[in-house]
């Protein structure tokens, strides 16, 4: 339980009146976002601010913004999902090899990637749920037996050649933007009215905060916890297909660069919006202002290691600067 | 008699105090918690602490380890030297004082050596001396004669073996902050005894007696008047702030003790089960058979509200806990609602579909979500009744909390406020209503009123009669006699484990409950009640 001589700080719903400190703490990182995107679009006249450049910008962070989506849901019923980027890039490699190198239909395919995310999920939750390992330990450990998986049945080589049927369905553009794009928003949407205008989200929410008071009030905590892992997993699964899709091939390595990302996004999304609460569409945000970061300072022609630089960096700095708005309390979150 | 030959020990000894505590008071807001108590402890002496919860045996304690700075006024000296006060938090370190609190303060998933020897290695610069860490912590448990392995997690231990370990390390934190040939300090024992049987008890007075044979006094804080009557060669009783007995053990009676704890002489009288309406068995207990706790049969009726109590360590608190399946239960049935239901494979999720309710003593850990609005709190069993098929009403969960708060005098009124702004009271008035709003047909409440301000006490007993004129049974684990009477219209009083009387109506005083405890709980046979 957290400070109890805590002044009111509505939550999710707003009060009537407005609140200027909130306000400005729930946007935040959208005015960071467009500050960046201020910033260089000056230091890169003409160059920055196209709609060439952010079109590519949306498509290509999709998967990530999958994963980050992915993410928040079991971190929200407090349990960590380390292998989402390694069941990312399963999924991937699964439709690689069964559609480029088998020749088996996109349509086969992806059912099979799908159950493969299905079967981590299950995996995830009997270690973690019925075992009761903590989930950090059973997740690093089947992340690691994943991208192994991967390695073997890819050959440790990336495989092209995936059919333009699911390039298509993925890569067509639709305004300028890749579908996919719009995929990541619709998902945002469900999870955003799945979290906060169903029962079932706000389970979700009691187990993550109180395990014994979400068992003494008759929740069934076990159900919840193993049905949010195996619902990440799936969704890594997803944002796998969306990353053959986006390619057109299947990379066994760079897919698990989207892990680290994705959970800064989680935790930078988690300061905005709904301040003190992962959130579905802070973590979008949160992806979408990483990655403008990276790409600007890419188009600079800053070296490749800064960017591991700027997304740990930002993540601390965001996360401290919330943490100092809010008087160093202790967070909500773990 | 031990005692009577420690006490002529105690004569002999120069008469150089070990611990004078002379007018300490303490004031909280406005409510005095110690009124100006003054008593000795000489050196070799073992003194006991005696009275019921909230009789200011806790705010001395808390007062000498410097968790609370007293009254401006009071004084405590310790071996013929005045302490500064308020001590400093931790101070009693240098001033030969060790505490040994129920709690032990023992770290379950370390070895026996590494809690033995903490504060050494914790304190020490430079590398740490396995072996020789290894050798201090034999010598300290063989000098006392104590077979443990040092390499023994603590969970593996007995709770005998863990209360002895406490206290020799206790004893060793005395003899470290001690210079040579100096052989004082004072070992204060809060409550060591009431979760050992009966040998455990045995060896742990076998402990007390060797130590203050090498000279150290020790303040023994007890419920039990046995206990005390056992092993200390006098007794300091508290009432309300203030000391109602010097008692010299080897002279003093069981009722001696009663008479300081509860204010008044006992009389033993029995009384007939005054005739009460036979309104509808609500639910029924029947056959449980736990490790420390039997309950054969017992009934409660639609509307009733019966209260658990006794001393601590008897038990009773146990019981909500087991019929609502949040403990697992091996034995018993309930039956409730027209079915009968084995323990042992009750859940909360069965007890919360078959309308029962618990409300949990530990209000941040079990019982409220601390961190989350009072509406989600509030309305956490009722989603359902806001969901529609574009998803929760929120605004109508938020009027409708905003509504219930009145109704239940939840102040402020802001229902999208955390939980844990709201006070102590407030907040558990948020927890009840969000069971009442289940109708519950069995409630069952433990310490319902812990933290709890004098004003949300009312309200809050107004809430569970009100439930219980609605037809719900209710059931009340408390250790405050004061609120049972209030409350309730029968009272159990459980002793080791079983019950050992029932009060009902007229009965159910503040004193005659304190007075049923410490006389059920008293083991020679004779005391016990015929019936």
């Amino acid at each position: 339980m957290s400070n109890r001589t805590l002044g009111p700080r509505p939550a999710s719903m707003a009060e009537p009146r407005f609140h200027l400190g909130l306000f400005v703490e729930r946007f935040a990182l959208v005015g960071a976002w467009l500050l960046t995107i201020i910033v260089f679009s000056i230091v890169l006249p003409g160059v920055f601010l196209t709609w060439g450049n952010f079109s590519v910008l949306f498509a290509t962070q999709a998967p990530g913004a999958v994963l980050a989506l992915a993410l928040i849901i079991p971190l929200t019923a407090g349990d960590y999902d380390l292998s989402v980027g390694a069941t990312l890039t399963l999924s991937a490699v699964i439709i690689g090899v069964l559609n480029a190198v088998l020749q088996w239909p996109v349509a086969l395919a992806i059912p099979v990637s799908l159950a493969a995310g299905l079967a981590m999920g299950l995996i995830n939750a009997f270690f973690i749920v019925y075992v009761r390992i903590p989930s950090l330990v059973v997740t690093l450990g089947s992340a690691s037996v994943a991208a192994g998986l991967v390695q073997w049945i890819s050959n440790s080589s990336t495989i092209s050649g995936i059919s333009p049927a699911l390039i298509g369905v993925i890569g067509h553009r639709f305004l300028g933007i890749s579908l996919v794009f719009y995929y990541v928003l619709a998902l945002a949407c469900i999870i955003w009215i799945v979290f906060e205008y169903t029962g079932l989200g706000r389970s979700i929410l009691f187990v993550g905060r109180s395990r014994e008071v979400a068992r003494l009030s008759g929740l069934n905590v076990d159900w919840i916890r193993a049905a949010c892992l195996v619902v990440s997993s799936l969704l890594a699964a997803l944002g796998g297909v969306a990353y053959a899709g986006l390619l057109g091939a299947a990379d066994p390595f760079s897919g698990l660069n989207y892990l680290l990302p994705a959970f800064a996004a989680a935790y930078l999304g988690a300061t905005a919006i709904l301040p003190g609460r992962f959130n579905a569409l802070g973590a979008l945000i949160a992806v979408y202002f990483l990655a403008t970061g990276i790409t600007g300072l890419t188009m600079l022609g800053i070296p490749i290691w800064v960017t591991s630089v700027f997304n740990g960096g930002a993540l601390i700095v965001a996360v401290t600067v919330s943490q100092f708005a809010r008087g160093r309390e202790e967070t909500d979150i773990v | 008699m031990e005692a009577v030959s420690s006490l002529a020990r105690f004569d002999s000894q120069p008469a150089v105090t070990a611990l004078a505590v002379r007018d300490l008071a303490k004031t909280f807001g406005g409510a005095r918690a110690l009124k100006g108590i003054s008593f000795d402890i000489g050196p070799g002496e073992v003194h006991g602490l005696l009275g019921q919860n909230g009789c200011g045996k806790s705010t001395f304690v808390k007062i000498l380890c410097g968790f609370h700075a007293p009254d401006p006024g009071g004084q405590i000296s310790l071996y013929g030297e005045a302490v500064p006060l308020p001590m400093a938090a931790g101070s009693f370190r240098d001033l030969k004082l060790a505490f040994v609190h129920q709690q032990l303060g023992l770290v379950p998933s370390l070895t026996v050596l590494e809690n033995l020897r903490v504060s050494h290695v914790t304190g020490r610069r430079g590398l740490i001396n396995w072996k020789a860490e290894r050798i201090a912590a034999s010598q300290a448990l063989g000098r006392f004669g104590i077979d443990l392995d040092l390499n023994a997690r603590l969970d593996s231990l007995s709770q005998t073996q863990r209360a002895l370990l406490a206290i020799v390390r206790a004893s060793q934190d005395l003899a470290d902050s001690q210079s040579e040939g100096d052989k004082g300090g004072i070992l204060v024992l809060d409550e060591p005894t009431p979760f050992l049987p009966r040998e455990g008890v045995q060896r742990l007075f076998g402990l007390v007696r060797q130590l203050v044979g090498q000279g150290a006094s020790v303040l023994f804080i007890s419920h039990d008047i046995d206990e005390v009557r056992e092993i200390t060669d006098r007794a300091t009783v508290l009432r309300d702030g203030e000391v109602t007995a010097r008692i010299e053990t080897a002279h003093a009676s069981h009722d001696d003790f009663i008479e300081g704890i509860v204010g008044r002489r006992i009389v033993r009288v029995t009384r007939p089960a005054a005739a009460r309406a036979t309104a509808s068995v609500k639910a029924a207990v029947r056959d449980i058979a736990e490790p420390g706790l039997t309950v054969p049969a017992l009934d409660i009726q639609e509307g009733e509200i019966l209260g658990l109590t006794g001393l601590i360590g008897s038990g009773y608190e146990r019981l909500p806990y087991l019929l609502f399946g949040a403990d697992r239960a091996r034995t018993g049935t309930l039956t409730f609602g027209g079915q009968v239901k084995s323990l042992r494979s009750m859940t909360p999720r069965q007890a919360v579909a078959d309308g029962m309710a618990l409300l949990p003593a530990d209000r941040p850990k079990a019982s409220g979500i601390g961190s989350l609005p009072i509406v989600d709190n509030l309305l956490m069993l009722d989603m359902r009744r806001f969901q529609t098929r574009l998803g929760l009403r929120r605004r109508a969960m938020v009027e409708e909390a905003g509504k219930l708060s009145t109704q239940y005098e939840v102040r402020p009124n802001k229902p999208s406020q955390k939980l844990s702004a709201l006070s102590g009271g407030n907040a558990q008035k948020v927890l009840l209503a969000k069971w009442l709003l289940k109708r519950p047909g069995l409630l069952l409440l433990d310490e319902p009123t812990q933290g709890v301000d004098v004003g949300a006490r009312q309200q809050l007993f107004r809430i569970v009669r009100q439930a219980a004129t609605d037809g719900a049974a209710v059931i009340c684990a408390s250790s405050d006699f004061e609120q049972l009477a209030q409350l309730c219209d029968r009272v159990l009083i459980f002793a080791r484990g079983a019950v050992a009387a029932e009060l009902i109506g007229d009965e159910i005083t503040k004193d005659h409950i304190a007075e049923r405890c410490y006389v059920e709980s008293d083991s020679r046979p004779q005391a016990r009640i015929d019936g």
